[in-house]
């Protein structure tokens, strides 16, 4: 069984590394500022004892106010896990920095975000709808989308 | 990992580009459902006794040979699967193979939610096989699109795109209803007449008609050799 990190332990190893990059941390998530995300990543994927290697999922939550995009890391070789949280407040283009230089596994992840969200990620190398059609008006999983 | 645009000869923007256009082109022709194929109601009462023989047996070998092509699209994939395996055993019914090539199908059973995204390949697909060729939309979904119906996504009912013969209801329906939509196909292909509408159609056309219509199939032979495949 994989067993979740607890949150506010990395917090501190990485706040030592970054000092600006938590926002907030909760029991099992930590908040980073999205300007540092890339660097916060690449941390807790090279620093040995975290070696997060492997990213399970990429989700988009809309709170109207802002959107939260939700990383899950699991380490294979230690065999836990960490949820890592970005927000993103501008609501008529929001852009992200896309992850898929770390993991491979955020390429169609991210495309999802953008198709269903609007959520451009920069850097992505192929940032183009994968569920729905070239031409589609919106962005149905907004909770503004009607 | 990426497919270079080099090696397919076209730019992939301009792939996604023609793919949204045709969807969005399918949307638009196909709001209104095709109505469902009902020539075999009055070709019960137009069948002449000279030719019935004839057709009786031609009926007796299409509805003992039905070849189905596989279009299994959500979870009603499963009951169609289950269907065709032992236990329910589709080949009782003169089916013995879901075929994966249209070419050598005549029957479409579609199984599942159909999405826009899909709706042009589900049409090729019906284009591409021989007549005649009978369609039994199975499942809620791709009766009239389900719980989906309303949705930005989906297809309500795959009657917006090709004509449905038969219709089996439930979510998914268990293979007994196939099985039983599947003899109700059976009665219907035993209540047309291939001769007697041919022989019909052929009578009715005039000396120029019979010029255009040879016309019209060898333009149509030359689009789709010189196309390729």
């Amino acid at each position: 069984m994989t067993t979740p990190l607890k949150a506010p332990e990395v917090t501190q190893e990485i706040a030592r590394h970054f000092p600006e990059a938590i926002v907030e941390v909760e029991e099992k998530a930590i908040l980073v500022q999205s300007s540092t995300l890339l660097q916060v990543a690449q941390f807790l994927k090279t620093t040995p004892g975290l070696d997060f290697d492997y990213l399970t999922y990429v989700a988009a939550v809309d709170y109207l106010d802002y959107f939260e995009v939700v990383y899950h890391l699991i380490s294979i070789e230690h065999n836990h896990s960490l949820v890592l949280k970005v927000r993103c407040y501008d609501r008529e283009n929001p852009v992200l920095p896309s992850v898929v230089s770390l993991w491979r596994g955020a390429d169609f992840q991210e495309r999802e975000v953008y198709d269903l969200m609007g959520i451009s990620f920069s850097g992505h190398p192929n940032l183009k709808r994968i569920f729905l059609w070239e031409g589609f008006l919106g962005h149905p999983l907004r909770r503004d989308y009607l | 990992m990426e497919i270079e645009a080099e090696k397919i000869g076209y730019p992939l923007e301009e792939v996604d580009q023609a793919e949204g256009k045709a969807i969005e082109e399918l949307k638009a022709r196909s709001q209104q459902p095709i109505p469902d194929p009902d020539r075999w109601l009055e070709e019960e009462v137009r069948r002449n006794i000279f030719i019935t023989s004839i057709d009786a047996f031609l009926d007796w070998g299409r509805r003992y040979s039905v070849w189905p092509v596989n279009f299994g699209l959500a979870c009603c994939a499963f009951e169609m699967i289950a269907t065709a395996a032992s236990r329910f055993d589709i080949s009782r019914f003169g089916m013995e193979i879901f075929r994966p090539s249209p070419r050598q199908a005549d029957l479409m059973i579609v199984a599942g939610t159909l999405t826009w995204k899909m709706a042009p390949t589900l049409r090729r697909i019906y284009d591409q096989m021989a007549e005649p060729k009978w369609v039994v939309a199975m499942g809620a979904c791709a009766i009239s699109g389900g719980t989906f119906s309303s949705s930005y996504s989906v297809v309500p009912g795959v009657n917006h795109i090709v004509p449905v013969d038969v219709y089996v209801p439930g979510c998914p329906p268990r293979p007994e209803a196939l099985l039983h939509g599947l003899i109700m196909l059976h009665k219907k292909i035993g209540k047309q007449s291939p001769l007697g509408e041919a022989i019909r159609e052929l009578k009715s056309l005039t000396r120029e008609e019979t010029k255009k219509r040879i016309e019209e199939y060898r333009g149509r032979m030359r689009q789709v050799l010189g196309r390729g495949i």
